[in-house]
């Protein structure tokens, strides 16, 4: 077998993770994106493995631990989540800008600012 | 053989992976994860990984993605078609996955183009078994202690008090 199959077959994967991060507005979406991304990942170290065969079975042993740390990166975000959730009543992303910063610099001191950061930001957009 | 089931298995999973991230409805992009998901562990036991496909299997497909569909539920996501799961920028953000794509797959091509994977034994979970608990030690445990950290920190996050914020947080929720 070619290695370059399994090689662009995970360039594809990441490039999608990548749009998926980039164009979905929910954060459990995002977080589903990620996932594709480090299956790429994964795809890139059995890949290796199986053509370097070092014997030691580094690749795979790699692969394993990356989807141990998926799992506690999913448990982790998806906490933030429905933090996020509970505070806020959505999951958009685009929508949460509690830490968005002002012109100066200055995280937004009260939250009666989401819409004055968010013409902030625009203003800042604009200039 | 292999070439013929791992690209099989590849095509899978790039379509399933095509409608996770397209799909309008936000269950059925989480269930066609477990597809991309299945369709990736398939492709590494195409590639004698057969240790790992299982693990991939195990973790991804039996607590990942019922995780996620525990999430989904938690924050009341609909099952009807939703237009605004994507956002206005979708656009740009094909374009910046396409040219990533294009540069990587170059990159790739001109790097690795001539090499092949040799038919190897067939894997098992001795030689990894062996490498994890002889070479690889130290990162295993450092590895457990980060699981329960992750682990403690999203309690720690899912418990945390809400009261002197809520309020304020949901009038500004309110205006969205």
């Amino acid at each position: 077998m070619p290695l370059v199959l399994p090689l662009l077959l995970a360039v594809l994967l990441f490039c999608l993770g990548v749009y998926g991060v980039l164009a979905r507005r929910n954060a459990i979406t995002m977080l589903m994106s990620f996932e594709l991304m480090l299956n790429a990942v994964n795809l890139n170290l059995v890949a290796f493995d199986a053509w370097r065969l070092d014997g030691l079975a580094t690749g795979q042993t790699l692969a394993v631990f990356v989807i141990t740390l998926a799992a506690a990166e999913i448990g982790l975000g998806l906490a933030i989540v429905l933090l996020l959730f509970r505070g806020h009543g959505h999951v958009d992303a685009d929508a949460a800008r509690d830490l968005v910063e002002q012109d100066g610099g200055i995280p937004a001191a009260d939250g009666a600012g989401t819409a004055a950061g968010r013409t902030a930001v625009e203003k800042g957009a604009a200039s | 053989m292999t070439t013929a089931l791992f690209s099989i298995a590849g095509a899978v999973a790039i379509a399933a992976a095509v409608l996770v991230v397209t799909s309008r409805r936000i269950v059925h992009a989480a269930l066609w994860l477990v597809v991309a998901l299945g369709a990736v562990a398939g492709c590494f036991g195409a590639l004698h990984a057969e240790f790992v496909a299982l693990v991939q299997i195990l973790v991804y497909v039996g607590a990942i993605v019922v995780l996620v569909l525990f999430a989904l539920m938690l924050t009341k996501a609909p099952t009807n078609p939703l237009p605004a799961l994507t956002t206005r920028r979708s656009p740009f953000a094909a374009i910046v996955a396409g040219v990533l794509a294009l540069l990587l797959g170059t990159g790739v091509v001109i790097a690795f183009g001539n090499e092949k994977i040799e038919p190897v034994p067939a894997g098992s979970a001795t030689d990894v078994g062996t490498a994890v608990f002889r070479i690889w030690v130290l990162p295993f445990e450092v590895l457990s202690v980060l699981l329960l950290a992750a682990l403690i920190g999203a309690i720690v996050l899912s418990q945390r008090k809400l009261s002197e914020r809520s309020d304020r947080l949901s009038s500004s929720g309110k205006e969205d």
